[in-house]
């Protein structure tokens, strides 16, 4: 594969560099020689059949792979320049700037205030109207202030499932990340609640460096600026969303998004 | 046709041995009651429940020096076995690996299997002679018993609430990490309050435990029948109470023996139905 170079990105800035990036679950080889650059202000897809390691390739951004036992790397990830796979690293530092929205919503058993409250709270803010004041800015973010305002006392469980999962992102953003990863964040939802959350990620990019995981070719094709595909972990071709999808280089892009490679 | 006999002939044979089971119950009810029942007749539940003098000789038999006992030692038995049970609980399922976690199970249930009788030898051999050497006082007092207690206590405190902290879903875990928390910042803010009704659980079996047992506190107690004024006083619970004196009890003596009994059986079933209460109320949400 020829490397996507940062000229082919334009006037958007750098913010992660993977440089020749291995994953092994134990013997198993799940990502191969990863080479990629993913830009600030734009929303990157990483698309390819089940098991590519594509969900591999995003928890290695802000390393939750350090929770599977026998995980071992080889090779960088640099944010801003530093790798975050250095030995010195706080993980908790790094997922403080690379946030994360799961597949599906996980709202804790607490009320609406508390779960978006417990994210800064993590970080040692104990003010109360401080604390008020993040909340209420992360719930307008994403949406759901005016209809949750008098509402936050409430356990958040007895939101619905696209509300939840709006609620899990303003979570993710109270903290201020820098980078947010969304890990098929609309697979639990329907299609109503799924262009929401895409309208919602549309929004963000304006602040964010944004990836997202997705199985669904139309929902990368709709919301990314850029598609990365991957098969076999690895990243087989990478470049703007239009071009990927109109006219791929690859033999197997093409098979993929035509739908004969599944 | 002889395969689907055999069947009906296995499947009863087996309910009438549930049956037999089950049944030991409702006759040990029936039993206790029937015999204890006539003492608190004969003296009034009020006195019996609230006399401070427990004298069989003077036809004396009040039970409320063994009822502050009995709240005592447990109390002191949950205030040293809760927090080791649920810290080593914790440890096993948040913080050590999965080997180290199930061999420390693996060896909380093997404590488990130590016969009572060896926990009060320990108590009175060890735990006795040192209250007496460095707190003063007999030895054998409330002390002693809540220390041993409480580490007999630890089996159940530990397993119960360990499953309560596994069934809390992974996804909360990795939703906390994910944000930035600690694995101490995700137990204290997201584990810990969802598996609070199962530790609750935990606590109230343990209660129940600490409460019903008997040999060793008797080793370890002293086994006075005042109210003890210290930790350090000597000191006997109701169980106790009646596996001391059951051998050579007669008449009214037996009879408030077996009110004794009552008064466990009915503190222990509301125990027991409470954990029920606590389980469910958690499991709903």
């Amino acid at each position: 594969m020829e490397t996507y170079r940062s000229q082919d990105f334009g006037d958007k800035a750098e913010k992660i560099r993977v440089e020749k990036f291995n994953l092994y679950y134990g013997n198993f080889h799940a990502l191969k020689d990863i080479d990629a650059v993913i830009v600030e202000n734009a929303i990157t897809a990483v698309i390819g059949p089940s098991g590519c390691g594509k969900s591999t390739f995003l928890r290695s951004i802000n390393r939750m792979n350090d929770t599977v036992e026998g995980v071992s790397t080889t090779g960088r990830i640099l944010l801003d320049g530093e790798d975050i796979y250095r030995p010195d690293v706080d993980v908790t530092w790094l997922r403080s700037k690379v946030g994360m929205v799961f597949q599906r919503p996980v709202v804790f058993p607490l009320s609406v205030f508390d779960n978006v409250a417990c994210a800064p709270r993590l970080q040692g803010t104990t003010d109360r109207a401080e604390l008020v004041d993040i909340v209420e800015r992360s719930l307008d973010a994403v949406g759901l202030w005016d209809q949750l305002k008098h509402k936050l006392k409430e356990p958040a469980l007895s939101l619905s499932l696209g509300d939840q999962q709006k609620l899990c992102i303003a979570r993710a953003i109270s903290v201020e990340p820098e980078v947010i990863l969304f890990d098929e964040p609309c697979s639990a939802l329907d299609p109503v609640n799924t262009l929401k959350i895409e309208e919602l990620m549309w929004g963000l990019r304006e602040h964010y460096t944004i990836v997202i995981v997705t199985h669904n070719m139309q929902q990368a094709a709709r919301v990314s600026d850029y598609t990365m595909f991957m098969l076999d972990g690895r990243l087989i071709e990478y470049g703007p969303t239009s071009s990927i999808f109109t006219k791929p280089q690859d033999p197997r892009t093409e098979k993929y998004i035509t739908g004969k490679l599944v | 046709m002889s395969h689907s006999r055999d069947e009906r002939r296995a499947e009863l044979v087996l309910a009438l041995v549930a049956l037999v089971s089950v049944s030991v119950l409702g006759l040990i009810t029936v039993f206790v009651f029937k015999e204890g029942l006539p003492a608190f007749r004969e003296m009034g539940l009020w006195q019996f429940i609230t006399g401070h003098r427990w004298s069989p000789s003077q036809n004396a038999f009040g039970i409320f020096p063994m009822l502050v006992g009995t709240f005592m030692v447990t109390l002191g038995a949950l205030a040293i076995g809760m927090p080791l049970g649920l810290g080593c609980a914790v440890y096993m399922s948040e913080f050590s690996g999965p080997r180290s976690a199930a061999l420390l199970k693996h060896m909380v249930e093997l404590m488990a299997g130590i016969p009572s009788v060896v926990f009060g030898f320990v108590g009175l051999t060890v735990i006795v002679p040192f209250i007496r050497t460095y707190l003063g006082g007999p030895g054998f007092s409330v002390l002693a018993s809540s220390i041993v207690l409480g580490f007999m206590i630890l089996p159940t405190m530990v397993s119960v609430s360990y499953d309560a902290l596994r069934a809390v879903p992974q996804a909360y875990r990795d939703n906390m990490l994910a944000l930035g928390a600690t694995t101490w910042q995700t137990v204290r803010m997201v584990v810990l309050p969802s598996a609070k009704s199962g530790i609750l659980a935990a606590a109230i079996l343990a209660t129940g435990r600490a409460i019903g047992e008997t040999m060793a506190v008797i080793m370890v107690a002293g086994n006075a029948t005042a109210v003890p004024e210290s930790v350090l006083d000597p000191v006997r619970t109701l169980t106790s109470n009646i596996a001391l004196e059951m051998g050579y009890s007669a008449g009214l003596h037996r009879q408030a023996l077996f009110a004794t009994g009552i008064v466990l059986f009915v503190i222990v079933t509301l125990l027991n139905l409470i954990a029920r209460a606590a389980i469910r109320g958690g499991s709903a949400k």
